[in-house]
């Protein structure tokens, strides 16, 4: 890089460039730092904290000789400006357990029945969790009551599982110049729709080719008859944990 | 860590609530390592012992399955009252699995669907032998206090071992890439 500066991840000097973000730094030297709203092709949007870290915590000695350790702030290292010299913190133990905390509201917020979901052995949530060791819901499970939309002849919408991340949104805006989708609403109610008079895909200009019908990280954009077609044991997430390959993720192009 | 356990066999009581026995079909799929098992455990209440109830001082309670009638409540209430430690194994007893996708509907309709319909018999059955149904099928820990979660649907063998010789040797059970599945 011709003006490399540095920081630290995990105590790990990481180069980056002016304008990058912590998480573009750290995918572009191969050091994965846990996300799911963050697409490096797309504006980061910086909802699901996923990728939350600890930036320059501190430890003091106390007057009878203690050590102690003063948290730095929290931020979403999409969103945070890599800095020279920060010191940032990404896998301890502190930050895993927050980010258990955060893929298990999101599991039983949603109808997230793994078995029967044709995005399973691919999908961004679960592989997160399978990485995270998250064994158990720990939360009452919300059981929400919501729409399948079949309307679109080649896409399928199945709301039960949407985690609201607005990558859909975002390339349907930013890359298929469609607006085909948006956030609607507040609070628990807040859900994705659908750009028509009547609300259903079918009356979009979608079509299957889209980045928007492709980018969804969980099974709620699927493509009709194309239904569990890699066996168990040989899908993306039965071969390799997602934290294997941080260059998937790595940014192309330079963005803020 | 957990407290270590007692010096002898431990029992361990099976059941399944509402699932499909997919996971004690996985349980058996340990093949020969059952051998190791029995010098470890004896099993109480299971349907591989066919004892009704469970003894009050059984060690470990593995339930598979969730809860979607008034008999998986009571046995369920059983279980927690009779075992030191219990185990959810699989998605349904984790969070409800494949039958809690009825809970978007409502419970009468679907009784009127399947047994009220031309061609399907006249009356929904009513007798005081069959379990009342729930509004809703419920994960396990809404319902008791659960000690340990096992995912999968169901669990591997390999899975299954894993955690239970964690757990007999006194391990917090914990599951490596390759065998924590959800599927």
């Amino acid at each position: 890089m011709s003006d490399a500066k540095t920081f630290f991840l995990d105590e790990e000097e990481i180069p980056f460039e002016e304008g990058q973000t912590i998480i573009q730094a750290a995918l572009s030297a191969g050091k994965y730092i846990p996300h799911l709203c963050y697409h490096p092709e797309f504006k980061p949007h910086g909802s699901c904290k996923l990728c939350t870290v600890r930036i320059d915590s501190r430890t003091v000695t106390t007057e009878d000789g203690q050590s102690v350790k003063i948290p730095g702030r929290a931020a979403a290292s999409c969103t945070t400006p890599a800095q020279a010299g920060q010191h940032v913190e990404s896998e301890v133990p502190e930050i895993q357990d927050l980010r258990r905390t955060l893929i298990q509201m999101l599991l039983v917020e949603g109808n997230h029945y793994c078995p029967s979901c044709e995005k399973s052995g691919k999908c961004l949530l679960q592989g997160l969790a399978y990485d995270l060791g998250v064994m158990d819901p720990h939360f009452p499970q919300y059981f929400s009551k919501r729409e399948v939309d079949a309307s679109h002849p080649d896409v399928l919408l199945d709301f039960n599982r949407c985690i609201l991340c607005e990558l859909c949104v975002r390339a349907s805006a930013e890359v298929d110049k469609k607006n085909v989708f948006a956030i609607s609403g507040r609070g628990h109610t807040k859900h994705l729709i659908c750009n028509s008079e009547s609300g259903e895909l079918g009356d979009t200009n979608l079509a299957a080719t889209d980045k928007a019908a492709n980018v969804c990280p969980v099974g709620v954009i699927l493509h009709k008859r194309h239904g569990f077609e890699v066996p168990y044991g040989q899908r993306r997430f039965d071969k390799a944990p997602i934290s294997d390959n941080p260059a998937q993720y790595a940014p192309v192009k330079e963005q803020v | 860590m957990n407290a270590p356990l007692p010096k002898r066999k431990l029992k361990v009581a099976t059941t399944s609530l509402a699932g499909c026995f997919g996971c004690h079909m996985s349980f058996l799929d340990i093949d020969e390592r059952i051998l190791d098992l029995v010098e470890l455990v004896e099993f109480d209440r299971s349907p591989i012992t066919d004892i009704k109830h469970c003894s009050p001082d059984c060690d470990l309670g593995i339930i598979e399955g969730g809860v979607c009638n008034a008999e998986n409540v009571h046995v369920l209430h059983e279980f927690r009252k009779n075992c030191k430690i219990l185990i959810a194994m699989g998605a349904c007893a984790i969070n409800g699995g494949l039958p809690a996708q009825r809970n978007s509907l409502d419970i009468r309709d679907i009784l009127a669907a399947v047994y009220a319909q031309p061609g399907r018999g006249v009356h929904i059955p009513n007798d005081p032998e069959i379990p009342l149904l729930l509004n809703e099928v419920h994960p396990l820990h809404e319902v008791v206090k659960i000690d340990y979660f096992l995912p999968g649907c169901p669990p591997s063998g390999d899975a299954i071992w894993k955690f239970l010789t964690d757990l007999l040797a006194g391990r917090t059970p914990t599951l490596g890439f390759g065998l924590i599945h959800y599927d």
